[in-house]
C-alpha cells in the first residue's frame, strides 16, 4: 500500500540515485582490489632473497635493495624520535598551558597550513634550509628533519585528541592535592597521551613510508650500505625514492614492482594496525 | 625552595611554549624561504612575462621562462581530476554514511583507507605501465604519457580524501532532520539526497577543496605519467605541471636564473595552495558552525 502512494517519478529518482551509489562504491572497491592485485602479482614473483639482502653491484650487474630498506628504516626511526617529543609537547602546550585563545588559534592555523602544503615544497625548502643553510648536505638526516616538519601536525592533532579524553577532574584532583603544574602534566596528562602518540606514530610511519617528493632532493638517491649513525650523515634512497629511480630513470620495472609490492604490504599492515589500535582504544575508553 | 619550584615551573612552561611555536616557526620559515628565493627570478624576468609567457625553454641559448603552460596544465589537470573524482567520491560517501549495511561499510572503508595509504610512486608506476600504454592503444596516439593519464591518476588519488571528509560531514547531520523527513513521507533515498546532503554541504564542499589541494600538489605520480614536456595543455599531449616543473629540473639546474626560476614556480604553487587552504578553512569553519 505504501508503495502505491509514491509516484513513478519519485521511484525513478530513487532508483537512479541507488544505481549511481552502487556504481560508485563498485568503482572504488574495484580500484582498490585491482591496485593490490596488480602490484602484488607483478611484484611478488620478482622478490628474491638476493634482491632483499644485497646492495646494487655494477661489477656483476645485479640490483639489491638492502640499502634502500635500511635507509627507509633509519628515516622512519630518526623522524619519529624527533617528531614525537615536538608534537606531543606542542599538543600539551595547547591543551594545558596556553592562556591566550588567540595564540592557540594561530598555532592551530599554522598546523592546518602545514598539513596542506604539498610535499614537493617541503622538499624544496628542506633542501634550501637543511641541506644548504645548515650545511647538512644531501643526507638522510636532512630528509628526516624535512619529514619532521611534515608530520608535526599529525602527531600534534592525534595527541590533542587523546588529551581531550583525560577528565578535567583528574587534573583538579591532582592540583587539589598540592601538585604543581609540571607534576600534574607529568603524572596525569602525559599518561593520557599514549593513545594519541601510538596513533600519531602509525599515521606518521605510513606517511614517511609513502613519501618521495620531499626526500628526492633532501635525502638523495644513493644506494650505499651504512650503519644508523653513518647512514644519517650520508645520502641514501628510501624504498619509494628507489622505486621512482628504478622505474623512471633506469627502466628496471621488475625491481620497481618488487619494491611496490613491499610498499603495498606495508601499507596494508599500517592500515590494519591503525584500525586495530583504533578499536582497542575505543573499547578501553568506553570501559 | 619555593623560588626553585617556581623557576622549574617557569622553565617547563617556557619549553612547552617553544614546542608549541614550532609549527608557527615552520610555516614562517617555509614562507620566508620561498618568497626570498622566488622573488629574484620574477624580478629579472618580469612578473607578466613570467606568469603569462607561453614558452618555457630554460636551457636554450636565449632561455625563455614563461610558466603559463604549467599554470594552465595544473588548473586543467586538477579540474579534470575533480570532474571525475568528485561524483564517484560523493556517491560512495553517501552510500557509506547512510545506506551501507555495517559489514559492507567496514569492508569499503578499508578499501578507501588502503587507497589513501598507497604511496604516490606506486600510483605512478601502475599508471606508467597500465594507463599510458592503454591510452596509446585506445586513442591511437603516439605517446600515452599525457594530460589525460595524469587526470585519471589524480582522480583516483583524490578519491579517499573526498570520501573520508564527506562521510564525516554526512555522519554528523543530526538524526532528527532525517527522521522528520522520513516521517513526512519521503523515501530513505530522497531523505539522504534532499535532506542529509544539503545539511552537510559545507563539509562536502571542504572535501572537494581538499581534493583540489591534493591534486594540485601531487608531484611524483604526475611526473611518472604526464610526459613532462612544457606544452600548453591538451588532453593527449605530454604536459608539465607546476609541481613537476619544479621537480624535474631541480636535479640538473645549475646556479643562476634557471635554478632561481624553479623557486619562483614553487612560490606560485605555494600561493595557489595558500588560497586553497584559506577556502578550505572557510568551509570547515562553516560546517562546524552549521
Amino acid at each position: 500500500m505504501e508503495h502505491k502512494t509514491i509516484s513513478g517519478r519519485r521511484k525513478a529518482y530513487g532508483g537512479v540515485m541507488r544505481v549511481l551509489m552502487l556504481f560508485s562504491v563498485a568503482v572504488t572497491c574495484a580500484l582498490a582490489l585491482f591496485l593490490i592485485g596488480y602490484v602484488l602479482c607483478k611484484g611478488v614473483p620478482n622478490l628474491s632473497w638476493e634482491l632483499l639482502s644485497t646492495k646494487p653491484s655494477y661489477l656483476s650487474g645485479t640490483i639489491g635493495i638492502l640499502p634502500d630498506i635500511l635507509n627507509t628504516l633509519y628515516v622512519v626511526i630518526a623522524t619519529l624520535i624527533i617528531v614525537l617529543p615536538l608534537g606531543v609537547g606542542a599538543a600539551i602546550y595547547l591543551s594545558e598551558y596556553a592562556g591566550s585563545k588567540r595564540l592557540v588559534a594561530v598555532i592551530e592555523y599554522a598546523a592546518e597550513t602545514l598539513s596542506g602544503i604539498p610535499s614537493i615544497i617541503y622538499g624544496l625548502v628542506g633542501m634550501l634550509f637543511f641541506c644548504q643553510f645548515l650545511n647538512m648536505k644531501t643526507s638522510l638526516l636532512a630528509g628526516s628533519l624535512t619529514l619532521v616538519i611534515m608530520n608535526l601536525p599529525t602527531v600534534m592533532r592525534t595527541t590533542q585528541e587523546s588529551l581531550k579524553t583525560v577528565p578535567q577532574s583528574y587534573r583538579e584532583g591532582a592540583f587539589g592535592l598540592g601538585a604543581g603544574k609540571w607534576r600534574v602534566v607529568r603524572t596525569v596528562v602525559l599518561p593520557g597521551c599514549v593513545d594519541g602518540v601510538v596513533t600519531g606514530c602509525i599515521l606518521s610511519v605510513g606517511r614517511i613510508l609513502g613519501e618521495t617528493a620531499a626526500l628526492l632532493y633532501t635525502a638523495g638517491f644513493a644506494h650505499a650500505l651504512y650503519g644508523f649513525f653513518d647512514g644519517l650523515q650520508n645520502a641514501g634512497a628510501t624504498l619509494t625514492v628507489a622505486l621512482y629511480v628504478y622505474a623512471k630513470e633506469q627502466g628496471e620495472f621488475e625491481v620497481a614492482f618488487a619494491i611496490a609490492s613491499i610498499l603495498m604490504v606495508l601499507a596494508l599492515l599500517i592500515n590494519l594496525a591503525a584500525s586495530l589500535t583504533g578499536k582497542y582504544f575505543k573499547k578501553r575508553r568506553s570501559l | 625552595m619555593k623560588s626553585r619550584k617556581r623557576l622549574l615551573e617557569n622553565t617547563v612552561h617556557g619549553i612547552f611554549l617553544i614546542l608549541g611555536l614550532i609549527t608557527v616557526g615552520s610555516v614562517l620559515l617555509i614562507t620566508v624561504y620561498l618568497v626570498i628565493s622566488g622573488i629574484p627570478a620574477i624580478r629579472e624576468i618580469g612578473l607578466v612575462k613570467f606568469l603569462f609567457g607561453k614558452t618555457w625553454d630554460s636551457s636554450a641559448a636565449e632561455p625563455q621562462f614563461g610558466i603559463l603552460p604549467f599554470i594552465l596544465t595544473s588548473v586543467y589537470g586538477t579540474a579534470g581530476a575533480i570532474l571525475l573524482g568528485v561524483p564517484v567520491g560523493f556517491f560512495t560517501a553517501v552510500y557509506l554514511a547512510k545506506a551501507a549495511p555495517t559489514r559492507l561499510k567496514s569492508v569499503v572503508s578499508q578499501a578507501v583507507s588502503l587507497l589513501a595509504g598507497i604511496p604516490s610512486v606506486v600510483y605512478g608506476l601502475v599508471g606508467m605501465l597500465v594507463l599510458v600504454p592503454g591510452i596509446r592503444k585506445v586513442f591511437h596516439v603516439a605517446d600515452g604519457a599525457s594530460l589525460l593519464a595524469a587526470i585519471l591518476v589524480l582522480a583516483v588519488m583524490i578519491l579517499p580524501s573526498i570520501i573520508k571528509v564527506s562521510v564525516t560531514a554526512l555522519e554528523s547531520v543530526p538524526r532528527e532532520y532525517e527522521d522528520a523527513s522520513l516521517a513526512l513521507g519521503a523515501t530513505p533515498t530522497e531523505t539522504w539526497f534532499r535532506v542529509s546532503v544539503p545539511a552537510a554541504k559545507s563539509g562536502i564542499a571542504a572535501a572537494v577543496v581538499l581534493g583540489v589541494g591534493r591534486a594540485i600538489g601531487e608531484a611524483m605520480a604526475v611526473m611518472m605519467v604526464a610526459g613532462n614536456v612544457a606544452n600548453l595543455p591538451s588532453l593527449f599531449q605530454s604536459v608539465r605541471f607546476l609541481t613537476t616543473a619544479v621537480a624535474s629540473e631541480m636535479a640538473y639546474a645549475g646556479a643562476g636564473l634557471q635554478r632561481q626560476a624553479l623557486f619562483s614556480i614553487a612560490l606560485v604553487l605555494f600561493l595557489f595552495i595558500m588560497l586553497i587552504n584559506a577556502t578550505l578553512n572557510f568551509f570547515l569553519k562553516r560546517s562546524k558552525e552549521g
